[in-house]
């Protein structure tokens, strides 16, 4: 444990300089900034930064794991003649690169919050939920890339993956939802829906989010299902423990094929 | 020492060692050569466990390798390749091995001089050259005064002042009873350092001996055409 914090410290001391996560934490800076200059009211930014933040932040963790991953090769080789064991480097890796990443997002979209956000009692929830489920995704799909590259040895093949996998999970999977419901009317697509939404991690973030909101009308197909059947707290517990499944199995899977690489 | 026994090693339906048995002594420098794709990096990577064993046994002073790391304590391990995080200088990659080492005494950084690497210490190393970053590798490979050394093709980017510098540090080294396993394609830096050969061809070990022992069985003075009759000798 203690090699695996050592790796990652100083891999967050390579990344916090690195020009990618200084654009990313503008983005989000820039983002905040508008929306509360342009919107105004928390609720609503909270809700549009929501949807922001659940396309970008699965993207752009997908994509900057599996670079980091095959331009780090040669380094890994490097640790790994070292007197240090796979399954610490991995775990220093899969931290050190979540790490600046989560930092760059709760840096981006805190600092306007806490300036020109008027922050209630109320909302402060909400916006802890958000800030909250954004880290654990960016964690899931941190490991998802690292999983990923682990297993394939071409790069342009890892990143073709990591891509198609961002696609089906957060454009597919919301046609698909909305096929089955035109398509299958007439049934009871409660639990099929549920186990749609189990199996996809952006969308249990959403319906966590919305969730602790209580705003039906802003809720989708899935979140309303999810509110019908258990009820908000269940609910948010339920999608909560997915989310948390979501990110010890990716993690996991990386680290089996990690452990039986050769290099 | 290092044993290695009826090691194989397969890359999916592809075979690069088949059936390896060496011996290599304490205090021995030991060139590893052979054409390209023969299965020298996959030797090397073998018995730093990169490359895992599946057939066979690989032994270092008498520990059998298994995922256990520590032995790797005494190995100091210079790659062909290498490419360090982007951001970050030389100095803070050696900090960061000494920090995962838990070492910070006894450190051999003569070759930063030596090597003329002082003013490029703090220079990210997305910034340096390719020659630059394999003088890197090689201070990083001296740097914990390891038991042993596995280079490979150590010399391959440096320029010929670098070089025989770091020639000379493998000498100086092994004169000290350091163990050092090299691979190279220049057989007169062979004929220069090492005393002992092992010729890989098409994954199986072809020759292993004395240099000077090669030279006599094919009646030749100089190891490259030695080491061509071998090759030609084993096509006909």
């Amino acid at each position: 444990m203690n090699v695996s914090i050592k790796i990652s410290r100083y891999q967050l001391r390579d990344l916090l300089r690195s020009k990618v996560l200084i654009i990313y934490t503008a983005f989000f800076f820039l983002v905040t900034y508008c929306l509360f200059r342009f919107v105004g009211d928390t609720s609503k930014v909270v809700v549009s930064l929501m949807n922001i933040i659940l396309i970008i932040i699965p993207l752009i963790s997908i994509i900057f794991g599996t670079t980091y991953y095959y331009n780090s090769r040669e380094f890994i080789v490097l640790l790994l003649a070292q007197p240090i064991n796979r399954s610490s480097l991995f775990t220093g890796m899969c931290i050190g690169v979540s790490l600046p990443l989560i930092m760059g997002f709760l840096a981006g979209v805190g600092i306007p919050l806490v300036i020109w956000g008027a922050v209630t009692l109320h909302d402060i929830d909400t916006v802890l939920m958000l800030l909250f489920s954004g880290a654990l995704l960016t964690f899931i799909f941190v490991a998802m890339a690292f999983f990923i590259s682990v297993a394939n040895e071409d790069k342009l093949r890892g990143l073709g993956i990591s891509l198609l996998l961002w696609l089906l999970l957060s454009v597919v999977y919301d046609g698909l939802v909305m096929l089955a419901v035109v398509l299958f009317a007439d049934y009871p697509l409660e639990t099929p829906l549920i186990v749609l939404s189990i199996l996809n991690p952006i969308d249990l973030a959403r319906v966590l989010i919305l969730l602790k909101f209580d705003i039906s009308a802003l809720m989708g197909y899935t979140g309303a299902v999810f509110q019908k059947f258990f009820g908000s707290s269940f609910g948010m517990l339920i999608s909560l423990i997915s989310l948390t499944f979501w990110a010890a199995i990716s993690f996991a899977m990386g680290m089996k094929f990690f452990k039986n690489k050769d290099f | 020492m290092i044993e290695v026994k009826g090691f194989s090693k397969k890359y999916g339906k592809l075979t690069v060692l088949k059936d390896v048995n060496l011996r290599i002594e304490e205090g021995s420098i030991t060139a590893v050569v052979g054409p390209n794709g023969s299965g020298k990096t996959t030797l090397i990577k073998s018995m730093l466990g990169l490359a895992l064993i599946e057939e066979g046994e690989i032994r270092i002073n008498n520990h059998a390798l298994n995922s256990e790391c520590s032995y790797r304590r005494d190995i100091g391990y210079m790659p062909q390749l290498s490419r360090y995080p982007d951001n970050l200088s030389t100095r803070e990659l050696l900090d960061m091995l000494k920090d995962l080492r838990n070492t910070r005494e006894d450190l051999d950084e003569e070759l930063i001089e030596k090597l003329d690497m002082v003013k490029e210490m703090d220079k990210p190393t997305r910034n340096l050259s390719g020659g630059t970053r394999q003088k890197v590798s090689a201070i990083i490979a001296f740097l914990f005064s390891p038991k042993l050394l596995m280079l490979d093709e150590p010399t391959a980017a440096l320029d010929p002042v670098s070089s025989s510098y770091l020639k000379d540090k493998i000498i100086k080294e092994n004169n000290r009873g350091k163990t050092i396993i090299l691979t190279s394609h220049n057989m007169n830096e062979i004929d220069e350092l090492s005393k002992n050969i092992i010729f890989l061809l098409e994954g199986r070990v072809f020759f292993e001996g004395m240099v000077d022992e090669l030279k006599k069985l094919t009646g030749q003075e100089n190891l490259e055409r030695a080491v061509a009759n071998l090759m030609k000798g084993s096509v006909s």
